[in-house]
């Protein structure tokens, strides 16, 4: 195997980037150099992130919401990402990523509202939750099948580059999309055309019940990067540091011209696949161990507390905050009534066409569905 | 007025279209340096440079994917598929996101493009050069499909096609891009999408087809004529959404429907047509609609004339439902 470029210069194939030590301190030669105050804030966000992870989940048992993905355990990796990138550049997400889009300025009464797929929702009750969209913060649309948007990432930035703009993309994407048609022709692309995208893949180990080495003969997923011309990056997706400096250094790069990155983020999906899924089909507690002790949200807490800017006091009133604030947006997004009939007609083309507007007729004359759920 | 063939035709409402805005941009393989397998995009690579006319990896899903990055950037994407045979590597993301992105996301990214793809049959191309898949495509909510059978209409199509909120698929008939010669005037001229053509007015028997068919229609419609059976014509130009009120017109005058498609009969456009007609004019119908039409088998290379619908199998069908 040969060495590649890697953030922290060559980087050998096993190897992993990290800033964050065990002891809470900070690798000086990498330290992206936030303030304290600007880390409390991502881990605020990061606290947010996990408490609504159980909170929906919770909903979803209690049969109020029909589902969730979540990313237990992903947050570092989804979070610091999405803070390194400028507000000008595009994220075009995966699933998982809820955290991105709220630290992006969803706000959190219009992602309970695609929760609860409401009036209100962004995307008018169309898609399952989790799969509301957030143009005006320069942030995507949300596809169920996997790898789909690697490519429209890729074209997005390439657009931005032919209009010759400094616009990046960012693209999530799991270990299982790797596998897919788009990774290959994404990254083939943005390689041959040097187009400034971010490949975050996050390798979680698993994709619903399929665990990593049934994706790839490879060692690594980074070195992938390495048959397309592309700069290729292993980041421990545990390390909110590493993450947020990894992903700065491929946006500066993209912004030199110099074209994409791979950066292959090691982290752990703690949960099941979704609220769907039962882990223990296919896996045993003792596999999360090892992550546990490595938690991304425990370990920035422990570099806060080290530097006496957080404590117990603080935590239990964070969480305090977010839970009056769920608490009030679900009440809102319970309240707010379904999408119209008619809406079901709209946004298929610009202006329905004759036979959607006989079809709306034909469904608002027509007889109502018995309420069953 | 200048006389082009279709290829000539098309080539021109590019260059118009790029001339006037500079978000055009053509990818696709081979449409730069060499202009195309069919010479379609001849040209338009010395005007207008590597970065609007794009050479890109043989991948026909990476190219309508970073199409449909690059229309929501703001750019107006006209990617090429080389032929309407390699289209469905593209296929989840022409159906799942292409055609789905305006409703999925409420509203917030309507995307649009046209999707250029030369299609059919005729040509000794084999089953993998000469498919006839818009039976794919018209039943895909969010998407119209669009095919024009000669030069005046392919030019004035492509600027409607391209200036649409919507996204479009935009068939070429191969068969007939050179042979469809006629005038076509310069510069800036549109035909509406959903618009059909009588292209020959009868009252007997109404005939529905598009893009190569049509001449095969017109040819045995002719030949019906020394028989005493009057056809009308219908150029359906765009598949979907299609303009019902002029077939219903016709179909009410004529009481007899013939359909002509290459593609195979069964789950075809015309069973759609023939539905939409059953539906909105049974009462006026005075025989059993026919299908002229592929037959459900593979497109064959060797046999490919008795395969297609050509006239030689209208005619038959045309007198059995005048004298039904």
């Amino acid at each position: 195997m040969s060495s590649h470029q890697g953030a922290a210069g060559v980087q050998e194939p096993l190897e992993v980037f990290r800033v964050l030590r065990d002891d809470g301190t900070l690798d000086p030669e990498h330290d992206p150099g936030l303030t304290t105050e600007e880390v409390v804030e991502i881990y605020r966000g990061l606290v947010l992130t996990r408490t609504l992870d159980q909170r929906l989940t919770a909903l979803q048992r209690q049969g109020r919401i029909g589902f969730h993905v979540g990313s237990l355990g992903e947050e570092a990796a989804i979070l610091g990402s999405t803070y390194a990138m400028r507000d000008t550049d595009w994220i075009f997400p995966c699933y998982r990523e809820f955290g991105s889009a709220l630290m992006r300025g969803l706000s959190l009464q219009k992602f309970l509202d695609n929760m609860f797929g409401n009036a209100n929702d962004t995307v008018k009750g169309r898609q399952m939750p989790d799969h509301y969209t957030c143009r005006e913060k320069r942030w995507g649309s949300i596809s169920s099948p996997v790898g789909t948007q690697i490519t429209q990432a890729v074209g997005f930035a390439w657009a931005a580059k032919i209009d010759g703009k400094d616009i990046a993309t960012l693209t999530y994407f799991g270990d299982g999309a790797t596998s897919s048609p788009e990774f290959h022709s994404g990254m083939n692309f943005a390689g041959v055309f040097k187009v400034p995208t971010v490949f975050f893949c996050r390798n979680n180990g698993w994709a619903i019940s399929v665990p990593t080495e049934r994706q790839t003969a490879s060692a690594t997923f980074a070195q992938k990067a390495d048959a397309y011309g592309v700069v290729g990056v292993r980041v421990d997706g545990n390390d909110l540091f590493a993450v947020i400096a990894a992903t700065r250094q491929a946006v500066e790069r993209a912004a030199r011209g110099e074209g994409p990155t791979l950066i292959e983020a090691l982290t752990y999906r703690m949960g099941g696949h979704s609220t769907s899924d039962d882990p223990l089909r296919y896996r045993g507690d003792e596999q999360l161990e090892p992550w546990a002790a490595r938690d991304p949200i425990e370990r920035v807490r422990h570099h806060l507390t080290r530097l006496g800017a957080w404590d117990d006091e603080r935590e239990a009133a964070c969480i305090a905050d977010v839970d009056a604030r769920f608490k009030q947006a679900v009440a809102v997004a319970e309240q707010t009534p379904p999408p119209p009939l008619e809406s079901m007609f709209e946004d298929v083309y610009e202006s329905p066409p004759w036979h959607l507007v006989e079809q709306r007729e034909q469904l608002i004359q027509g007889p109502r569905a018995p309420k069953s759920h | 007025m200048p006389q082009m063939n279709m290829v000539q035709a098309i080539n021109d409402a590019l260059r118009v279209a790029m001339r006037r805005d500079k978000r055009v941009v053509l990818l696709g393989e081979d449409v730069g340096k060499v202009g195309g397998v069919f010479r379609v995009t001849a040209g338009l690579f010395d005007e207008f440079g590597d970065a609007r006319v794009i050479d890109t990896p043989l991948s026909e899903g990476g190219i309508i994917g970073a199409a449909v990055g690059m229309a929501m950037y703001g750019l107006v994407p006209i990617p090429e598929i080389q032929f309407a045979d390699f289209i469905w590597p593209a296929y989840d993301q022409i159906v799942n996101e292409l055609a789905k992105y305006r409703y999925r996301s409420g509203g917030e990214y309507p995307v649009s493009m046209v999707i250029r793809t030369p299609v059919g049959g005729g040509i000794r191309g084999g089953h993998y050069h000469s498919q006839h898949p818009e039976a794919h495509f018209v039943c895909v909510p969010g998407l119209k499909v669009v095919i024009p059978s000669n030069a005046y209409d392919a030019k004035g199509l492509l600027l409607s096609a391209i200036a649409d909120p919507d996204p479009v698929l935009f068939f070429e008939p191969k068969r007939v891009y050179r042979a469809a010669k006629g005038e076509v005037p310069e510069g800036e001229y549109t035909v509406p999408l959903s618009s059909a053509a009588v292209v020959r007015a009868g009252d007997d028997v109404t005939v529905l087809a598009y893009g190569a068919m049509l001449y095969e229609a017109l040819d045995a419609s002719a030949k019906a004529q020394q028989q005493g059976v009057h056809c009308e014509v219908i150029d359906l130009r765009t598949l979907w959404p299609v303009d019902i009120d002029t077939i219903l017109r016709s179909v009410e005058k004529t009481g007899r429907l013939v359909i002509v498609h290459e593609a195979p009969r069964t789950g075809g456009y015309g069973a759609e047509l023939v539905s939409l007609v059953c539906e909105k004019a049974f009462y006026h119908l005075q025989a059993p609609p026919v299908r002229v039409t592929g037959f459900d088998t593979p497109f064959p290379y060797t046999l490919e004339t008795e395969y297609m619908p050509l006239s030689h199998r209208i005619l038959p069908a045309v007198l059995q439902v005048a004298r039904a």
